[in-house]
C-alpha cells in the first residue's frame, strides 16, 4: 500500500499545495497576488512530477482502482497546462471585479486536483468522488463574482442541474453494481453480460450524467447560462478544462467495462453526437452575446468530439484526443482575445462591440481571424486537422451518415464564425480598446495563434504522441 | 530535380506577404514600401514559373519536378508535380497577380497593407491548388483559398459586399464538404491519397458514381454551373476589380481543372456514366446564362455570366472526351482567364473614373477615350471568339470534339456563340459607340501609362496565340494523350470485367 503511494506524488503535491495555500491565505494579509502566483508555480511542478514518469509505464494502484498509463498522464499534462493558462489569463480580469481573492487560485487548484483523480480512475467511486471534488469547485467559481446577480444565478444554475445529472449518475453506478457486484471497470467488464437490461440501464444513466458534464444536447441547458453569468475567467475555465476529465472518463468508461456492450451505447453516442453538433450549429446563429455563442459553438464541437468516440475504434479514441487538444487551444485564444476586450475598466462582451476591431487592433484581429476560422474548420488552419481526423475515423467505421450530418453542420457553423469576422472586419469601427494587456494574456493569445497557424508544417507531431493511446 | 522549385513558387508570394505584414509602411506615402513588395515578389514568382515553362519537358509523359516528403506520418505525403496541364494554369496565375497587383493603384484607397496580403497568400494557394498531387494536400490549397477569397469581397466590395461575400463563402464550403467526405473514402479504399498511386491502382467501380458526385458537387459550385451559379454574379459585381480579376482568371479554373485531374482521371467509368448530365448543364450554361447575360444592365454582372456561359463550353469539351475537345478547354480556360481579367479591367478603368457600373451610364466613349476603345474591342472579340484570338481556337476546338460524340449538342453549343456575340457587341455599342448623353463623361481622362501596361500585357498574349497557339498546344499535347488513353483503357477493362450498366457509346 506504501509503495502505491510513491506513483501518486503529483496528487499528493497538488493537495498539500492546496492545504498550505488555504493556511498561507488565513494567517498572512493581503496575500492574494501572493497566493496566485504560488498555485501557478505550483501547477507548473505538477506538471514536472508528471512528466517525471516513464511515458509507458502501464501502472494499477489501490486493488486496480487507480491507474496511471500514457493516457492519463497526457490528459493530465493538458488538464495542468491548460489550467496554468487560465490562471495566467486571469489576473487583470479580477483585479478590475475586485475580486481577486485567495479562493479563486486554491479552488481552481482543487477543481484541477478532482479532475486529476477523474482522469485516472478506474473504479466508480474513485470517479464519483474526483467529479464531486471538481464539481464543488466548480460551483463556487461560477459564482465567484458574488455581487452580480449574473454570475450568482450562473452558480445556482450550475449547482441545481448538476446536482441532479451527480444524482442520475449515481443511480447509473448502483445499477452497475448492483448487476455486475463490482464497482471496478475491471472486474465489471469479467462480469458483463449484454443481456443484462439492468446493466444498459445503468450505461444509460452514467451517460446522462457525462453528457451533462461535457454539456452535450440534450443536456446542455445550463451551459450559455453559466457561461454568460460567470465571470470571463472562469468561463474560460469551463469551456477547457472539465471537458478534458470528463473525456477521459467518457474513454475510459465506456471502452474498459463496456466495449463488449458497444451495441448498446454506440447508438447513444450517436444520437448524443448528432443532437450536439446541429443544434450547437443551429442555435448559436442567433446569440448576440460573445460567451453564450461561445458556450453553443462548444456544444457542437463536443459533438464532433464524441463522433470520434462513438466509432468503438482506437483510431476514433485518438482523433477525439486530437480533437480536444487543438479544441482547447483554440478556445484559449478567443478567450485571451475576449479579456483584451476592455475600454476605460469595464470589459466588452456583445458580439457588436467588436464592430471594426481590425482597424485599431490589426494584430490581435488577425489573431482572431486565424481562431475563427480554425473554430470553423476551415483549411490549412489547426482546426480543419482536427474535424479531419475525427471524419477519417467515423468514415473508415463506414458511419457515412454521421459524417455527412457532421460535414453539413460544419457548414452551417461557418455561417456564425464569419458573422464575427465580419462584424470585426467590414463593420465600421468603434472606440478603440484599452491596450495594457499584461504578460500572462500576451503569451496564450500569440502562442496559441502561432499553433493553430503552424499546425499545417508539422502535422503528425501531435499525431505521434496520442498514437501511442491504445485503450483497445 | 534537387532544387523544390515548386515549393519556392508556391511559398514565395506567401514569404512576400509575411514581409509586409512586419514590414513598416507609411500611410501617408499610400504605402509605397509594400506596394514594391508585392510587385517585386510577384513578378520574381512570374520569371520562376516563365523558367519553369522553359525547363518544362513537353515530350514526356507524367509528372516533373515531382517533390515528395512526409507529413502526415504513414498516411498522407506532402507530394507536388506538374504535367502539361497544370503549367500553364500556373503561368496564368504568376501573370495575372503581378497585373492585378500593379492595377491596384487607383482602385483600392483603404487598407491596402491587408489587400496585398490577401492577393499574395490568395496566389500561393491557387499554385498549390495546380501543383498539388495528393487528395489531401489539394483540398488544403483548393479550400484555403475562401479565406483571402471572403475577405477580399467582405472588406474591399461595394454595398452589398456582406451579403455576397457570404453567400460566396457559404456556396463553396457546402460544395467542398462533400468532397473532402470523398477523399476520406478514398483514402480507406484504397488505402492512398496519391493521386499518381491511384492513377495506376484504379478505384473500384462500385464507389465511383457516388464519389464522383462528391467532387462533382465541389467542381460545380466553383465552375460555377447551372444551377448553382448564382454566387459569381454577385461575388463579382461586389469584388474589387483586383478581386473580380483574381476570381475570374483563376480562381474559376480551379473547377476545369478538378475535372481533368480528377474526376476524369480518378472515375473513368463514372464520368462515361455521367457525361450526359455534364452536356445537359453546360448547354444550359451556354444559351440560358447567354440570354441572361443579354439583359443585365451592370457591366460587371454582364461579364460575370459571360464567365458562366463559357465555363459552360469548358465542361462540354472536358466531358467530350477527346483529344480536341479537351485540349480546348484548356486553351479556353487560359484564354477566358485573360479575356475576363482584361474585360474587368476595363470596367474597372471606367468605374474608377466614374464609379458607375451601369451601362446606361455611358455612352459615346470612343471620343473621350480613343486608346480604351481600341483595347476594349481586342477583348470584345476575343469574347466573342472571333477568329485571330486566343477566344476562338478554344471554342472551335471545342466545338470539333463536341462534333465527333454528339451533333446534337455541338449544335446546340454552337448557338451559344452567336449570343456570345450579341451581348458582348450590344454592351460594346452602348459603351462605346453611341452619342455623349452623359455631360460627366466629357472629363474623364484616357488611358494612363499603367493602365495601357496591363491592358496591353493582356492583349498580347491573346492575339499572339490566337494566330499561334503551338506553344500552348503543344505543352499539353502529351498529357492529355495519356489522360485519354488511361481513360479508354479503364473503360475497356470495365466492360470486360461485365459492366453491367450502359456505357455512352
Amino acid at each position: 500500500m506504501i509503495d502505491n503511494l510513491n506513483f501518486i506524488y503529483p496528487e499528493i503535491f497538488i493537495s498539500l499545495s492546496i492545504m498550505f495555500l488555504l493556511l498561507l491565505g488565513v494567517f498572512k494579509k493581503n496575500s492574494s497576488n501572493l497566493i496566485y502566483n504560488l498555485s501557478i508555480v505550483f501547477l507548473v511542478f505538477t506538471l514536472a512530477l508528471i512528466f517525471n514518469y516513464p511515458p509507458q509505464s502501464n501502472i494499477s494502484l489501490f486493488n486496480d482502482s487507480y491507474k496511471i498509463d500514457y493516457f492519463s498522464s497526457f490528459m493530465k499534462i493538458l488538464t495542468l497546462s491548460s489550467g496554468i493558462f487560465v490562471l495566467l489569463v486571469s489576473s487583470k480580469y479580477l483585479k478590475i471585479f475586485k475580486i481577486f481573492q485567495i479562493e479563486y487560485s486554491i479552488l481552481i487548484l482543487c477543481s484541477i486536483l478532482g479532475m486529476i483523480v477523474m482522469i485516472s480512475s478506474n473504479d466508480l467511486i474513485v470517479f464519483y468522488v474526483g467529479l464531486e471534488l471538481q464539481s464543488l469547485a466548480l460551483y463556487v467559481l461560477a459564482s465567484f463574482n458574488r455581487d452580480q446577480i449574473r454570475s450568482s444565478e450562473a452558480g445556482l444554475k450550475y449547482f441545481v442541474l448538476s446536482a441532479l445529472s451527480s444524482g442520475l449518475l449515481l443511480y447509473g453506478c448502483s445499477l452497475i453494481y448492483g448487476f455486475s457486484g463490482s464497482t471496478n471497470f475491471i472486474i465489471i467488464s469479467e462480469n458483463i453480460n449484454s443481456t443484462q437490461f439492468g446493466l444498459t440501464f445503468g450505461i444509460v444513466f452514467i451517460l446522462v450524467g457525462l453528457a451533462f458534464k461535457i454539456s452535450a444536447v440534450p443536456f446542455h441547458m445550463w451551459a450559455p447560462d453559466v457561461y454568460e453569468g460567470s465571470p470571463t475567467s472562469v468561463t474560460l475555465f469551463f469551456a477547457i478544462v472539465p471537458k478534458i476529465a470528463a473525456l477521459t472518463v467518457f474513454i475510459r468508461f465506456l471502452y474498459v467495462p463496456f466495449i463488449n456492450a458497444i451495441d448498446q451505447w454506440q447508438l447513444i453516442i450517436i444520437f448524443l453526437s448528432i443532437a450536439s453538433m446541429v443544434f450547437g450549429a443551429v442555435a448559436a446563429i442567433g446569440q448576440k452575446n460573445l460567451k453564450r455563442l461561445i458556450a453553443y459553438s462548444s456544444i457542437g464541437h463536443m459533438g464532433y468530439a464524441l463522433a470520434g468516440l462513438s466509432t468503438g475504434t482506437n483510431e476514433g479514441i485518438q482523433s477525439s484526443i486530437i480533437y480536444i487538444s487543438i479544441y482547447l487551444i483554440m478556445n484559449l485564444g478567443l478567450f485571451s482575445c475576449l479579456l483584451m476586450m476592455k475600454r476605460n475598466d469595464k470589459y466588452y462582451e456583445n458580439i457588436e462591440d467588436l464592430s471594426g476591431f481590425s482597424k485599431n487592433h490589426p494584430l490581435i484581429s488577425l489573431s482572431l481571424l486565424i481562431i475563427l476560422f480554425s473554430l470553423a474548420g476551415i483549411p490549412p488552419v489547426a482546426g480543419f486537422f482536427a474535424k479531419f481526423y475525427v471524419f477519417t475515423a467515423v468514415i473508415k467505421e463506414s458511419m457515412y451518415f454521421l459524417a455527412i450530418i457532421g460535414l453539413l453542420s460544419t457548414v452551417i457553423s461557418a455561417f456564425y464564425y464569419l458573422r464575427i469576422i465580419k462584424i470585426i472586419y467590414f463593420d465600421p469601427e468603434k472606440e478603440k480598446y484599452d491596450t495594457d494587456y499584461n504578460i500572462g494574456l500576451k503569451i496564450s493569445l500569440s502562442l496559441s495563434t502561432l499553433l493553430i497557424l503552424l499546425y499545417f508544417i508539422f502535422p503528425s507531431r501531435l499525431v505521434e504522441i496520442v498514437s501511442r493511446i491504445n485503450i483497445i | 530535380m534537387n532544387f523544390p522549385i515548386l515549393s519556392s513558387l508556391i511559398l514565395l508570394p506567401s514569404v512576400g506577404a509575411l514581409f509586409i505584414l512586419f514590414v513598416k509602411s507609411d500611410p501617408s506615402n499610400n504605402y509605397q514600401s509594400s506596394k514594391y513588395v508585392a510587385l517585386f515578389t510577384s513578378f520574381a514568382n512570374f520569371l520562376i514559373s516563365i523558367y519553369l515553362w522553359y525547363l518544362f519537358d513537353n515530350s514526356i509523359s507524367g509528372f516533373q519536378f515531382i517533390e515528395d516528403k512526409q507529413w502526415l506520418k504513414g498516411f498522407v505525403n506532402y507530394k507536388v508535380g506538374i504535367d502539361g496541364i497544370s503549367i500553364l494554369f500556373i503561368l496564368l496565375t504568376t501573370l495575372i497577380t503581378t497585373l492585378s497587383i500593379i492595377s491596384i493603384n487607383n482602385s483600392i484607397s483603404s487598407r491596402l497593407k491587408e489587400f496585398l496580403i490577401a492577393i499574395l497568400v490568395m496566389e500561393s494557394l491557387m499554385i498549390g491548388v495546380f501543383c498539388s498531387l495528393d487528395l489531401v494536400i489539394f483540398y488544403l490549397f483548393f479550400e484555403g483559398g475562401l479565406i483571402p477569397m471572403f475577405l477580399i469581397i467582405g472588406i474591399w466590395g461595394g454595398s452589398r459586399r456582406v451579403y455576397s461575400a457570404f453567400k460566396f463563402f457559404l456556396f463553396t464550403l457546402l460544395g467542398s464538404i462533400l468532397m473532402l467526405a470523398a477523399i476520406i473514402t478514398i483514402y480507406w479504399i484504397s488505402d492512398t491519397t496519391d493521386v499518381i498511386a491511384l492513377y495506376e491502382l484504379g478505384i473500384d467501380w462500385k464507389y465511383q458514381n457516388l464519389l464522383w458526385l462528391a467532387f462533382f458537387s465541389s467542381f460545380a459550385v466553383k465552375t460555377p454551373m447551372w444551377p448553382v451559379h448564382t454566387w459569381l454574379p454577385d461575388a463579382h459585381v461586389e469584388a474589387p476589380t483586383a478581386g473580380s480579376v483574381f476570381l475570374a482568371a483563376i480562381l474559376l479554373k480551379l473547377a476545369g481543372y478538378g475535372f481533368i485531374r480528377f474526376s476524369l482521371g480518378l472515375f473513368p467509368i463514372a464520368s462515361d456514366f455521367f457525361t450526359p448530365l455534364i452536356y445537359s448543364l453546360s448547354l444550359i450554361a451556354i444559351v440560358f446564362i447567354s440570354l441572361v447575360a443579354l439583359m443585365q444592365d451592370d457591366m460587371k454582372k454582364l461579364i460575370a455570366y459571360s464567365s458562366v456561359a463559357h465555363m459552360g463550353f469548358v465542361t462540354l469539351g472536358i466531358f467530350t472526351l477527346t483529344q480536341q475537345g479537351i485540349e480546348g478547354s484548356i486553351i479556353q480556360m487560359i484564354s477566358h482567364g485573360l479575356v475576363s481579367a482584361a474585360l474587368f479591367l476595363c470596367v474597372g478603368v471606367v468605374y474608377d473614373r466614374t464609379h458607375s457600373r451601369l451601362i446606361s451610364t455611358y455612352g459615346g466613349i470612343v471620343s473621350i477615350m480613343p486608346k480604351y476603345a481600341l483595347v476594349f474591342m481586342i477583348f470584345t472579340l476575343a469574347a466573342i471568339g472571333l477568329p485571330g484570338t486566343s477566344g476562338f481556337i478554344g471554342e472551335f476546338l471545342i466545338l470539333l470534339g463536341a462534333f465527333q460524340k454528339n451533333f446534337m449538342v455541338a449544335a446546340i453549343a454552337s448557338s451559344g456563340v452567336i449570343l456570345a456575340a450579341a451581348y458582348m457587341l450590344w454592351l460594346y455599342k452602348r459603351v462605346i459607340f453611341g452619342n455623349l448623353v452623359n455631360k460627366d463623361l466629357l472629363k474623364i481622362p484616357d488611358l494612363n501609362k499603367s493602365e495601357i501596361f496591363i491592358l496591353w500585357s493582356l492583349a498580347i498574349p491573346i492575339l499572339f496565340f490566337g494566330f499561334y497557339p503551338e506553344p500552348l498546344i503543344n505543352t499539353i499535347e502529351v498529357s492529355i494523350n495519356d489522360l485519354i488513353k488511361m481513360y479508354d483503357l479503364n473503360l475497356i477493362s470495365y466492360i470486360e470485367s461485365g459492366g453491367d450498366h450502359l456505357l455512352n457509346d
